[in-house]
């Protein structure tokens, strides 16, 4: 039960060595940057100090409780993260896979539009247009 | 009160400051706005849409009509990004 925000890189095998040791089911999932057809080189992602530790925390109980989880972990990075680095990872563990798989997805939504991040576009030439925030990840709310 | 003004992203960039410390008698977010777009043309263009803007108070999200009474930081910001 954890939530971490860096801007260093991380091993998702080391992130995940015995996580879930004793469940029945674990889920990850972890969020890459994209190229976008080769029209970027790298994300520069901002984050608020402080209210993003707050609200990873917040999120992650709140997906243990709803979904009976018996771990979770969030892993967040910030700063200058070159294409087809790892970005963000979450991970559940539950007794069976539904409730693994759903609160993964849960964490993403939530994630998506109310953890406090803002990503940049960098290209070839510099830094682009700040990453508008799509109505699909907050029409994704509605559902839970 | 004395209350500090966080600002992120886009609205950080054309304020062209992260944080100030203010004075303030607004009673809400939305009041705050007014004083704050009254202050230059800066603040005015990047609180001029509210729709794309959001607010926290003390780093819980708030809507605009939310009370400032005991607040200690505001922070506006774009909608979030993360994931």
């Amino acid at each position: 039960m954890a939530a971490r925000v860096q801007s260093a890189p991380f091993d998702l095998g080391a992130e995940l060595a015995g996580f879930g040791a004793g469940s029945g089911a674990v889920v990850s999932f972890s969020g890459l940057v994209r190229d976008e057809g080769g029209r970027l080189v790298a994300l520069e992602i901002e984050h608020y100090p402080g209210m993003t530790e707050k609200a990873l925390a917040a999120y992650g109980e709140r997906a243990a409780q709803r979904f009976g989880l018996d771990d979770w972990r969030i892993l967040h990075r910030h700063g200058r993260l070159a294409v087809g680095e790892p970005i963000m990872m979450v991970a559940t563990a539950a007794r069976h896979r539904a409730a693994a798989f759903q609160a993964a997805e849960y964490l993403m939504d939530w994630l998506k539009s109310r953890a406090p991040f803002w990503k940049r576009e960098i290209g070839p030439d510099g830094p682009g247009a700040w990453v508008a925030a799509r109505a699909e990840d907050e029409d994704a709310l509605s559902r839970w | 009160m004395a209350l500090d003004v966080l600002y992120f992203a886009w609205l950080r960039e054309r304020i062209g400051q992260p944080r100030e410390r203010i004075e303030t008698q607004a009673a809400t977010v939305r009041e705050l706005v007014a004083e704050l777009s009254a202050m230059d043309e800066w603040h005015a263009a990047a609180l001029a849409d509210l729709s794309a803007v959001r607010v926290a108070i003390d780093q819980e999200l708030a809507e605009l009509d939310a009370p400032l009474a005991g607040a200690r930081e505001v922070a506006f910001f774009p909608p979030m990004t993360g994931g």
